[in-house]
């Protein structure tokens, strides 16, 4: 971690400097190591992959069987699987029910099929507001539901993590899977946001 | 056990702050501490649930006064003192080091 911004180091960030060099002195701790896992969870691993899981579940209808009735097997078919994803649930929003995801304890995500959370995920008023009040908090990222729209709001934990299943949206008849993957956007997956058709 | 955590249906907590880029870190420490976590997880320092109670056992001022990558700092830190493999002492005598170097 260089110091190139000539500016005093924040409290922080000495604070990691220290724990860092301390174990990288002890042998407990490979700063190569640590350079790889960040750029696998920033780089590689993120909503790309649930998005391809979203896309093959709107065409092949057994697909979408085995990810509903086991998500993590049905996942683990196009080759997701792994830490902090080893117990899922996928959650499928229809004409009459929308699902959003929330961690109220912490920030328990999926993370083979959706990367890391985004901050608001993990932030105290995402966590407190979504479950008591989860229709405003849909408003706020733009998701006006008709009343008549059942919502439910799933909590996950450290071992269960829930990824939502998004309705496949009207004129996409003639795309492929990765047109379609194209289309589906992390929060879609999330539950605070709907997948919007294509310009046409 | 209760806690502060516990957050569900809590009130005055503030909007929702959406970030502008859908990035999963925007400071650099902040991928540091990221990157520490499976590392000191595979040694044994801890498994996820003393990790998690690390961070539950924060207090409510410096739990809701933090951001989240900096409670996992502070649980790195407190399990790898209570686990006898670094000390307080350490600690800040590197910190107090760090920061004389870097005025």
């Amino acid at each position: 971690m260089s110091n190139n911004h000539n500016r005093p180091l924040s409290d922080v960030e000495i604070r990691v400097k220290a724990l860092e060099s301390l174990l990288v002195e002890k042998g407990l701790l490979d700063t190569a190591a640590v350079d790889a896992l960040i750029d696998t969870y920033e780089h590689k691993v993120g909503p790309r992959n649930g998005a391809r899981v979203v896309a093959r579940a709107w065409l092949d209808a057994d697909y979408k069987q085995r990810l509903l009735s086991d998500g993590t097997k049905a996942i683990a078919e196009l080759g997701y699987s792994g830490l902090q994803g080893e117990d899922m649930v996928v959650i499928e929003n229809t004409p009459d029910t929308h699902n959003v995801i929330v961690c109220t304890l912490c920030s328990c995500y999926p993370w083979p099929t959706l990367g890391l959370p985004p901050t608001w995920f993990k932030s105290a008023p995402y966590r407190s507001r979504v479950v008591s009040e989860p229709r405003a908090v849909l408003q706020e990222f733009g998701v006006n539901l008709p009343e008549t729209v059942t919502v439910q709001v799933w909590d996950s934990t450290a071992e269960l993590r829930y990824m939502v299943l998004p309705q496949r949206p009207a004129h996409t008849e003639g795309l492929n899977e990765e047109q379609l993957a194209a289309l589906v956007t992390r929060d879609a997956m999330i539950g605070v946001a709907m997948v919007q058709a294509p310009a046409r | 056990m209760n806690g502060i955590h516990d957050l569900g249906g809590m009130h005055g907590l503030g909007p929702i702050a959406v970030d502008e880029e859908p990035v999963p870190f925007h400071h650099d420490w902040e991928r540091r501490v990221f990157g520490m976590f499976l590392p000191l997880f595979a040694l044994g320092i801890y498994n996820l649930d003393e990790l998690r109670h690390a961070i539950e056992r924060m207090g409510a001022p410096a739990y809701l006064n933090t951001s989240y990558y900096e409670h996992w700092l502070h649980a790195f830190e407190t399990m790898l003192i209570e686990k006898g493999t670094l000390t307080r002492a350490e600690l800040d005598a590197r910190c107090a080091q760090i920061a004389t170097e870097n005025r």
